[in-house]
């Protein structure tokens, strides 16, 4: 995979550990509803943990923990704080 | 007690004299809402629908000194911009657009006070709406304990609403609040909102945060101590194998002293009304029909009380998101999420309130799929079947250690109804249930003590659902069983024994009729059409298949227990005017597979029917369910002969 010039999501949170998002992808209740999460651009995202083989992420977020697949964790674009690990 | 349903007749002007005004209380899940609404209408809540949909309406009354106030708890949503049936109900409430519900004078807002920054976006969607609007914020114990300070003075000059902070399961700060709540015309309104979009709304929180913050709240590290265990890839996994099993010995262990109290005190009555009335068919009526139909549900009660009991306690505490967690890859597998495992365990003791517990799955699609197969999970009402067919048909030779031969069978028939249901679900899923899912996400609140009051009125409230939709059914489903195998009148010899009066009775009953026609079909299986009065029996309720064999096999009247015994006897019996038993062992293997596919359960059919609005998934249900099952046993019949 080109990881160069795609844009990090939330599903490359597992290396990035902490990060900042940038915009929310895609459109219709499932972008909007990522976005009422708290989701918005600014907020910072830290990695929690995953389930073994690819499972749900757990991320913390605006003072809470939020469990995500990845294909949802795609929809959400970041940039990592403090250059990439 | 249905003074609030009265509906157009009383003007709602005349409402709010007698009531007060009607406030709503809105909220995102686990921000404490449901207790609030307990500690604030002291259990006096009430629960009904909204027309159309299944949603559940809980309302109470607020009493104080001066005036009461009506309080409507709405269902937990993150947002206003609705993605589930129950937070769409939320927002046509709070719009005024719900047909048969008056909107709101105000709204309730209650937020978590740890969690402000997601939850404060939200409020403003609401004030946007221009009803007067109070914010409660909840478990401000622990914002304090974590480290957390937030000037709740500034914060509500900020807002212009009136803010009060509680701990709502110590009830502190509610004498407070229910003062202040039942009059929102003294209410102030809000100052300067942010526009309606959800950036500049948070935004705007985050914004109003940084002024009113003192110092920002810590993580829980008990949640995070707790969580490297719960969590943990390998640990993780074998704590939610030691919860499954905690709760299966709690819901048939635990509960079967109650159980069988209760089945005793109602074979008790049954006893007492034959021998107290003269013999007849109305006593017979009150005994077998009534009493017994009473006696079928009541036996569920401890059991559903557990198992509601053991869910709210493990929801309240924050372990049911970290076990949907552990699970969801299994659940993804089938398509499902890891909220419809709720739903299944659930099921595992009765798919009625099971099927109930599909509510809160935001997925439509999830959540048919998840009531199609839920019936395949082996439900407490299948045990006495399985316990009867398997001690008269299956030996008891131990196999490995304790482990029998029986308790591997029984083993196998579980696992093969949870097995089941996820196949099933997996195959609907890519079939015709396929297409576009929602978003899946799991909010993870930090562990917490639950408080015992909550969970026991939610317990109170999920059990009368319970009675009302499976009691009734059962109940007037067991006396249609009666007039079935009592009508039309046999006929009897003089001076034959009771027994075999009523074997002759059964005989030629309508219910024999049916059992006769249904042969056919069953022949194949190896069911003659005794077992096919029993088959009958069951569609009452599952467990009613021993008591009707029992009467079928002239056993009538006496206690269950003691009959199963005795039963398996005559099952095993060679007939005496065809040689054969009643049973063979092949034909016992198919009844079990029978057992385990087969939707034998009018209250689950009733309530299929009610939570999707119409027939067809019910009677879709009933046929692909009864496909399954005949061809299952269809096969076990031709393997074990």
């Amino acid at each position: 995979m080109p990881r160069d010039t795609s844009p990090l999501t939330l599903a490359d949170l597992p290396r990035v550990l902490v990060a900042r998002v940038t915009a929310v992808c895609g459109t219709g209740p499932g972008a909007e509803r990522l976005l009422e999460l708290g989701f918005c651009p600014g907020t910072e995202v830290r990695f929690e943990r995953q389930a073994p083989f690819g499972g749900p992420l757990i991320v913390s977020l605006r003072g809470y923990q939020l469990s995500l697949r990845v294909g949802e964790a795609r929809n959400v674009c970041i940039e990592p704080i403090g250059g990439r690990p | 007690m249905h003074r609030a349903h009265r509906g157009p007749a009383v003007s709602a002007s005349a409402k709010r004299r007698e009531y007060g005004p009607t406030l709503a209380l809105v909220g995102s899940p686990n921000a404490g809402k449901t207790t609030l609404f307990n500690a604030l209408t002291g259990l006096r809540g009430k629960t009904g629908n909204y027309p159309g949909v299944t949603v559940d309406r809980r309302y109470g009354t607020i009493e104080t000194d001066g005036a009461p106030a009506r309080l409507i708890d709405l269902p937990g949503s993150y947002s206003l911009h609705a993605i589930s049936e129950d937070e769409a109900v939320a927002v046509r409430v709070l719009r005024g657009e719900m047909e048969g519900t008056a909107p709101p004078d105000a709204v309730v807002f209650v937020a978590d006070a740890t969690t402000l920054p997601r939850s404060l976006p939200m409020l403003a969607d609401v004030m946007l709406l221009g009803r007067p609007t109070m914010l409660v914020l909840t478990m401000v114990d622990e914002l304090k304990a974590r480290g957390g300070d937030i000037d709740l003075f500034r914060l509500q000059g900020e807002l212009g609403i009136p803010v009060v902070g509680v701990v709502g399961n110590r009830g502190l700060g509610i004498d407070d609040l229910r003062q202040r709540v039942t009059d929102p015309s003294t209410w102030s309104r809000p100052k300067a909102l942010p526009d309606a979009d959800t950036e500049s709304r948070f935004r705007w929180a985050d914004a109003l945060l940084e002024k009113v913050t003192r110092h920002p709240v810590q993580e829980s590290a008990l949640t995070r101590r707790v969580d490297a265990v719960l969590l943990h890839p390998v640990g993780g996994l074998l704590v939610f194998l030691a919860f499954i099993a905690t709760f299966f010995q709690a819901i048939f262990t635990w509960a079967a002293p109650a159980m069988d109290l209760f089945s005793g005190v109602m074979d008790g009555m049954a006893d007492w009304v034959l021998a107290t009335f003269p013999p007849g068919l109305l006593t017979d009526l009150l005994a077998d029909g009534i009493i017994r139909g009473v006696g079928s549900v009541v036996v569920f009660v401890p059991q559903i009380a557990l198992l509601f009991g053991l869910i709210f306690l493990f929801e309240a505490s924050g372990y049911m998101a970290r076990a949907a967690f552990v699970v969801d890859r299994v659940m993804g597998w089938a398509g499902l999420e890891g909220r419809c495992f709720i739903s299944l365990l659930s099921s595992y003791a009765c798919a009625v309130p099971g099927i109930l517990a599909t509510r809160n799955i935001p997925s439509p699609r999830d959540r048919l799929a998840t009531i199609l197969v839920a019936p395949f999970a082996t439900c407490s009402a299948r045990l006495p079947v399985y316990t009867l067919l398997i001690a008269t048909f299956v030996p008891a030779d131990p196999v490995i250690g304790p482990l029998t031969k029986q308790g591997l069978t029984l083993m196998g028939l579980y696992l093969l109804g949870g097995f089941s249901a996820v196949l099933f679900a997996a195959l609907f899923k890519r079939g015709m249930l396929r297409g576009a899912s929602l978003p899946f996400y799991l909010e993870l609140p930090p562990y917490r003590v639950p408080s015992l009051r909550s969970v026991g009125a939610q317990v109170w409230r999920r059990l009368k659902v319970f009675l009302r939709d499976a009691g009734t059914i059962i109940l007037a489903g067991s006396v249609v069983l009666w007039v079935l195998l009592n009508f039309p009148r046999a006929e009897v010899e003089e001076g034959v024994s009771d027994a075999v009066a009523h074997q002759q009775q059964i005989e030629q009953s309508i219910a024999a009729h049916i059992g006769r026609a249904m042969e056919p079909v069953t022949e194949p299986l190896g069911f003659d059409w005794r077992i096919n009065i029993g088959l009958i029996g069951s569609f009452a309720a599952r467990e009613l298949m021993v008591s009707t064999l029992a009467q079928v096999y002239a056993y009538a009247g006496d206690d269950l227990d003691e009959d199963s015994d005795r039963l398996g006897v005559v099952l095993t019996t060679p007939d005496p005017e065809t040689g054969e038993p009643p049973l063979d062992f092949a034909a016992a293997m198919a009844l079990l597979a029978f057992f385990v596919y087969a939707l034998l359960c009018l209250s689950t059919v009733a309530v299929v029917r009610r939570e999707t609005g119409g027939w067809r998934w019910p009677l879709f249900m009933v046929s692909y369910m009864g496909a399954v099952a005949w061809l299952a046993a269809f096969a076990v019949h031709r393997i074990a002969s």
